[in-house]
């Protein structure tokens, strides 16, 4: 057991390695001189110079990149440019709002997502089943954004319901969060839940032909415990794998939704350093969400050998 | 697996009409999806008779609402929101086809020469691996940033990341390939490398591939919407879907249409490539179907 997670954990390194080395070559292969792109298109010589130093471009390429990876371990994600603050300060002041959405669209899909796998699986070929199925064609197909404007414009604007825009902090009390990032964690959670139910679905479809399922049914355990304890638990796998592959959809997706719902979070720290060209801040953001990313696939990982133990061998 | 069948069943083959009625039956969502695909095209080619200029701006019909003139309404430069979204149908579809064609094919090469050359292999999915890791937004936006926005560099910026899946589905076929025996007869008989690769092994990728890359477009034009209305996607003087739902987020509240009327024409052509690419897969592989 200790053993497995512990190979799991050391074939991170590599991948983080990869990305590091990626964010920085993007800057070094792009075509033309890194520090006049970076300073933009009206900028004077010397502000180029001024950047150049500043980001040690004068520095050769190998000695650049063992600096910023000795930087990155110490947790040091480089300077913006405008702002001239630490990155990993712009994220800090960032960070709550973005984990409450991700967090609350995980929980909204999860919770949507299973019942509705799970009862399309039981009812196949019914009524219920069609809807299910639909529903994650559609959830799809249907862009964040217009997910999100329709909701805004059912809920808040319509009925007023709900803010039409925002975040509450927490610090403010946990029911005006929570009524702030409803909207947003419903628009977020649609694709997800789609993906997360047709899965559902499918690993549950499989489960319940087995034969155990009909030697517990035959021996008169009651639906819903043949369903949860039998069924669920064994189809598992495949759902928790979906659920962290999700999870990248989901970081993609904060970045539109917060600029929809205009939620000041990582994504809104990413529109603004696109609109003034600020790389350092995007490249940060490159690590920090390629790194939540490597840090979900790992929990998937050691998770599987709670749902299956042959795993742990 | 041993003979490559790309599912044209074979009523269009032999040309039946009943045979290809019930062809059309059983696939119902192959159909469906091209027939709004092909009506898609339609619009695109022939933007210029359909709707009236994308770019003209009359300051007097500021924000109108929809109506007989303006049938999606106006924005906030009193252009023609009907025009825009005709016309943004071109960069959506340019789009998708095109980062369809280039990841598919980049990723083939790659996926093959992975499966076949271990020591190639080793370096490449490491690389893969990383690049998977990085959201492919993001990905894009860091291209974008640091290039001069133009069509061909969103294209590219969106294709990069939709790479390292073709390759690991390429690679995983050709594996599964390269262990049968007529791999080895060849082998055995001296058949040259690159004609294994071209000759025994491409084949069988085609069916997986063709399924791949409806799903890639389909996720490229969702992409490039996304970038655009973030800001670092098309130049905003192209009037694609996303520029025009980007301008509409000021106005929201009292122009809802802005928004409405490209959003719903986006999430018509997702669905569409969908559910031909659903229809395919079903077809195409039936093993992989079950799996879904």
């Amino acid at each position: 057991m200790t053993a497995y997670i512990l190979r799991r954990l050391l074939a991170t390194i590599p991948v983080m390695v990869v990305v590091a080395l990626f964010v920085f070559l993007l800057l070094h292969l792009t075509p033309g001189d890194p520090a006049a792109i970076i300073a933009g298109d009206d900028a004077s010589p010397a502000e180029i110079e001024g950047i150049r130093r500043k980001l040690g471009l004068d520095r050769s390429i190998g000695e650049q990149f063992a600096i910023y990876v000795w930087n990155l371990l110490h947790g040091d994600l480089g300077t913006s440019i405008f702002s001239n603050l630490p990155v990993m300060t712009l994220v800090r002041q960032r960070l709550e709002p973005s984990i409450v959405l991700a967090i609350a669209t995980l929980v909204v899909a999860v919770a949507f997502a299973i019942p509705m796998g799970v009862i399309a699986a039981w009812k196949a070929h019914s009524g219920i089943d069609r809807v299910v199925m639909g529903f994650s064609v559609l959830g799809f197909a249907v862009p964040v954004f217009l997910i999100g404007y329709l909701l805004i414009y059912v809920f808040a604007i319509q009925l007023r319901w709900l803010p039409v825009q925002g975040y509450r902090p927490l610090a403010q009390g946990l029911d005006g969060t929570l009524r702030s990032i409803a909207l947003p964690a419903f628009a977020l959670g649609m694709a997800y839940m789609a993906l997360i139910a047709r899965i559902t679905r499918a690993s549950m479809l499989e489960v319940l032909s087995e034969d155990y399922i009909r030697t517990a049914r035959a021996k008169g355990v009651a639906t819903q415990w043949v369903l949860l304890r039998h069924a669920l638990k064994n189809a598992a796998v495949p759902i928790v794998t979906v659920i962290g592959i999700g999870f990248a959809l989901l970081i993609s997706g904060v970045v539109i939704t917060e600029t929809v719902f205009n939620i000041p979070g990582l994504g809104r720290l990413t529109v603004d350093a696109i609109l003034k060209r600020d790389y350092p801040i995007i490249q940060g953001l490159i690590i920090l969400f390629a790194g939540a990313k490597v840090l979900v696939n790992l929990a998937v990982d050691i998770s599987y050998t709670f749902f299956d133990p042959r795993i742990r061998q | 697996m041993t003979t490559t069948t790309i599912g044209l069943p074979p009523a269009t083959t032999r040309t039946s009409p009943n045979r290809a009625l019930v062809w059309a039956w059983r696939n119902k969502t192959i159909v469906a999806g091209t027939l709004i695909l092909l009506t898609l095209l339609g619009v695109a080619i022939l933007a210029p008779w359909l709707a009236g200029d994308p770019l003209q701006f009359e300051p007097i019909n500021r924000l109108k609402r929809p109506s007989e003139e303006f049938w999606f309404g106006t924005d906030q430069f009193g252009r023609d929101v009907y025009s825009r979204v005709i016309y943004g149908t071109r960069i959506s579809l340019i789009v998708g086809f095109s980062v369809a064609v280039l990841a598919t094919a980049i990723g083939l090469v790659l996926g093959v020469v992975c499966g076949y050359y271990r020591a190639v292999d080793a370096i490449v999915m490491r690389v893969m691996d990383g690049m998977m890791a990085i959201p492919a937004i993001l990905l894009a936006i860091a291209l974008i940033t640091l290039m001069k926005a133009s069509l061909l560099i969103v294209i590219a910026a969106i294709s990069i990341p939709e790479i390292p899946r073709v390759v690991r589905l390429v690679r995983s076929v050709v594996l599964s390939v390269r262990a049968r025996p007529y791999i080895e007869a060849a082998i055995a008989s001296g058949t040259r490398n690159v004609r294994i690769m071209v000759r025994h092994i491409l084949p069988n990728t085609v069916a997986p591939l063709i399924v791949q890359a409806t799903y890639v477009c389909a996720s490229a034009i969702l992409t490039e919407a996304g970038l655009s209305f973030l800001g670092a996607g098309t130049p905003p003087e192209i009037p694609s879907w996303g520029n025009v739902i980007s301008l509409g987020r000021t106005f929201f509240q009292i122009a809802p249409w802005i928004i409405f009327f490209p959003g719903v024409l986006l999430a018509i052509t997702v669905l569409a490539i969908n559910l031909v690419g659903d229809g395919l897969r079903d077809t195409l592989d039936p093993r992989i179907a079950r799996r879904m």
